[in-house]
């Protein structure tokens, strides 16, 4: 026994670290299932806060649903905002305090059902933000019912016999729309179910902040996630049906890299 | 000494913005004003009036019943104000699309060919001016300096070099009303 | 003295707005008060002030900006007229449990849906009894000038951050568009970050400095015993408004053998009732809520022992009826007199009802 301690302690010292937590977040255990994304996005936004060190500066905006309590995690200042406001709340901060950095986290229904409007319009004025988007086709917090990203087929508490397009419509595909519009600088769609992944979406928030602190306009980062509980799969399983299902539906990749369009473009002539 | 205006007619014949002068020229005497417009769709292009009201004491309704003076500027107005002249008091109205003219015995009647001295004047907008002279004349709350210095305040600056033409059509005004009626 | 000017009741909104300092104005245009925006965009205070002036998307877009901004221990306000203000409902809410200062006006017009861009009152319940969901109260103030529409954007803001709670100012169409003498207060720079700490650095979202706990605004409880005691929280602040912010003005009531109740622009027409009725002989008084909540609901009771009756004068189907009638608690008459729709009654009317209801009746 004091063998196997006596080796621990070996093992244990700076040169052997690989992985440590990030000093942004704390010891609360988080409420999330098993198998779920928010955890992973919630560690990476911590660590490129910390890397970036701008902690000091950051506001975070919350949603409603599953990450109604991002704000226990990650040790920054936030705001808890109205379903579907997230991007609103988020333009009050910065259009008084344009020197900080702010960001929000929302999901499917929060930021593409409830919320399209002011996604729409957040996106569209350029506002200098970072705007997360956790994309895993289903109503999470309220037990598993039919998000507007949904696939078609797919089994809800609002599908019981499958998304049907004749009664619920398509799958939507609001990164594709919110590229087109000129106010975006930066869109692109992550996932983060293995360390390569990880590793890429991590750099793509991290590239998001940047244009922020670059005033570019409105950096907007998808990621696809599992829901292993609304899902009814485990964790594992859960993985295969995102890589299966989701991703021919939501391709990976940058959709926009650039900067808000220049207003010229858009200005009367004469 | 509280008079009670109201000015009535179509949008665009400078009902709104000659109240807000007849204010302001109320201002400058140091006086209590209000001006209370109707407003919404009916603005446009409809009829348009807007009470004013000048006194020596604090307002109180800006809603008024009666009126001591209403002035007049087409058919619609005359059918709605007519009966709201308070017994005993001024009726003022450019008779030009009048059909029916005013009929009651117990108030004053003016009226100012405005429209047509306008047109004489070479210049349709100085309409406004023309009528409110009429009432300056029928009426004289307000001094003609005090009235020079609302045109001054209510006129955005790049417009001051106007300030003589419609003083020039106040006075003309002033010497155009006819009495078709004293009681 | 500050500097006199004739203005309307919407404009002077956004000129008291620049002048106290406010740091942010987000709103949407509705009639009849799109003139407090469009002053405020005509007068460019980002470039004097730095105060930010946003048209939003939407209603519920503005309140949202507003809570975000308020959350930063801004001063800020928003402005709408009454369906816009049942969008923000949900909104309002929120901040009032989030404890977060802001100014509201609300220009009422007619109702119910899209009803009227003509006056009205018809926003009374909705002001002082809630409008969004759950246990809040606002501070609600009642204009009946255009004096009062620029000093109540001004004591607004002040009663916003001594109870951390939205303050609205309760408006209508009448003094919305009315033009009259206004003193404007000298300009009044934007708070620094240095005051803003002072003031609200125990709870904004201005960053977490190392030496300080994380800040987090919300609403959210999800232990009921805790959310209980934020309620009675709340509450208890609630109850000191009505200890120390009750105003009112009483007009003629000395010898009054009837008192009219009526805020705003129909206190206005009911100053002139009261001189009306009282050339003809009737002692007739008038009570005008400055304060719509807290209700002046004291000086009611005090007159319920000492008047023949009480005539509420609303542009609504009778609302604050019923807050007299609390106040009065069955020691004298009260009766109702309003139109709705958009109609706004003469003095004359007001009297002709006075006396059927409350002399004949």
């Amino acid at each position: 026994m004091s063998e196997v301690a006596d080796r621990i302690k070996e093992i244990i010292n700076p040169e052997n670290l690989v992985y440590a937590k990030s000093p942004l977040l704390n010891d609360d255990i988080m409420h999330y299932c098993p198998g779920c994304s928010h955890g992973v996005v919630h560690r990476l936004i911590a660590e490129v806060i910390d890397e970036m060190g701008i902690q000091e500066q950051t506001i975070g905006v919350s949603p409603v649903g599953c990450a109604v309590f991002a704000y226990n995690y990650i040790d920054i200042d936030w705001q808890e905002a109205a379903h579907g406001r997230a991007p609103a709340v988020a333009t009050g901060i910065k259009r008084v305090m344009p020197e900080k950095v702010v960001f929000t986290y929302q999901g499917d229904g929060d930021l593409a059902a409830i919320g399209t409007a002011e996604t729409f319009h957040a996106v569209n004025r350029g506002e200098n933000i970072v705007m997360i988007f956790i994309n895993n086709a289903i109503y999470g917090m309220t037990g598993g019912q039919m998000a507007p990203t949904t696939l078609i087929g797919q089994v809800t508490a609002t599908t019981p016999n499958g998304r049907n397009v004749d009664l619920n419509g398509y799958p939507l595909r609001i990164t594709e729309l919110l590229a087109q519009l000129p106010g975006a600088a930066y869109v692109t769609r992550q996932s983060v179910q293995n360390p390569a992944a990880v590793r890429k979406a991590k750099k793509a928030i991290r590239k998001a902040f940047e244009i922020q602190a670059m005033k570019k306009g409105t950096a907007f980062v998808e990621v696809v996630s599992t829901c292993s509980s609304g899902w009814k799969l485990n964790p594992v399983e859960s993985n295969k049906w995102m890589e299966e299902n989701m991703f021919p539906q939501y391709p990976l990749g940058d959709l926009k890299d650039g900067s808000r369009a220049d207003a010229g473009l858009y200005s009367i002539k004469g | 000494m509280t008079e009670e205006i109201i000015i009535a007619g179509f949008g665009g014949q400078g009902v709104l913005s000659m109240g807000k002068i007849l204010a302001y020229s109320g201002v400058m005497q140091d006086q209590e004003v209000a001006w209370f417009p109707s407003y919404g769709p009916e603005m446009r292009g409809g009829t348009a009036n807007v009470t004013v009201i000048i006194s020596d004491e604090r307002i109180s309704s800006p809603i008024l019943h009666e009126f001591d003076t209403a002035i007049i500027l087409n058919q619609q107005s005359m059918t709605k104000f007519e009966s709201r002249v308070k017994a005993g008091g001024t009726l003022i109205y450019d008779p030009n699309g009048i059909v029916k003219h005013p009929s009651r015995k117990d108030i004053n009647i003016l009226r100012v060919e405005g429209s047509r001295l306008a047109v004489e004047m070479g210049n349709p907008l100085t309409f406004n001016m023309i009528v409110l002279g009429a009432f300056l004349k029928a009426k004289p709350v307000i001094k003609l300096e005090n009235v020079k210095k609302g045109l001054e305040k209510s006129l955005p600056e790049r417009h001051h070099k106007l300030i003589p033409l419609n003083l020039e059509a106040i006075k003309i005004g002033q010497e155009n009303l006819e009495v078709v009626q004293t009681i | 003295m500050g500097e006199l000017r004739l203005m309307k009741g919407n404009e002077v909104i956004a000129e008291a707005a620049i002048r106290c300092g406010c740091d942010a104005y987000f709103g949407y245009p509705i009639t009849p008060q799109s003139e407090v925006m469009e002053t405020l965009m005509a007068n460019r205070p980002w470039e004097d002030t730095g105060m930010v002036v946003l048209q939003a998307e939407s209603e519920i877009a503005s309140i949202h900006m507003v809570y975000g901004a308020a959350g930063s221990g801004k001063r800020v306000m928003t402005s709408s007229s009454s369906p816009g203000i049942s969008l923000m409902a949900e909104g309002i809410s929120y901040m009032a449990g989030a404890e977060l200062p802001c100014v509201i006006v609300n220009v009422q017009r007619g109702g119910p849906g899209l009803g009227t861009i003509q006056p009205s009152q018809a926003d009374y319940n909705q002001a002082t009894k809630g409008g969004g969901h759950g246990d809040y109260s606002l501070l609600v103030l009642a204009p009946a000038s255009v004096q009062e529409m620029h000093d109540f954007v001004v004591l607004g803001f002040e009663l916003a951050f001594k109870y951390r709670n939205p303050v609205m100012i309760l408006a209508d169409g009448v003094i919305g568009q009315l033009m009259e003498k206004v003193v404007l207060i000298d300009q009044r720079p934007r708070w620094t970050n240095e005051q803003i700490a002072e003031i609200s650095g125990t709870w904004a979202t201005t960053g977490k400095s190392k030496n300080r706990k994380k800040h987090v605004i919300t609403s959210l409880e999800m232990d009921s015993f805790i959310m209980e005691n934020n309620n009675l929280r709340l509450q208890a602040k609630y109850d000191q408004m009505k200890d120390e912010e009750v105003r009112f003005e009483a007009i003629e009531c000395d010898d009054a053998e009837y008192i009219m109740v009526a805020f705003g622009s129909a206190a206005r027409i009911c100053q002139k009732t009261v001189q009306i009725a009282r050339q003809k002989g009737v002692k007739v008084g008038l009570i005008r809520p400055i304060t719509l909540l807290p209700f002046p609901e004291k000086i009611i009771a005090e007159y319920a022992t000492k008047v023949k009756g009480f005539l509420s004068v609303e542009f609504n189907a009778g609302q604050m009826v019923n807050d007299i009638r609390l106040a009065v608690n069955g020691k004298t008459k009260v009766e109702y007199f309003g139109r709705m729709g958009g109609i706004v009654p003469t003095p004359d009317e007001v009297e002709a009802a006075l006396e059927q209801k409350l002399i004949r009746g």
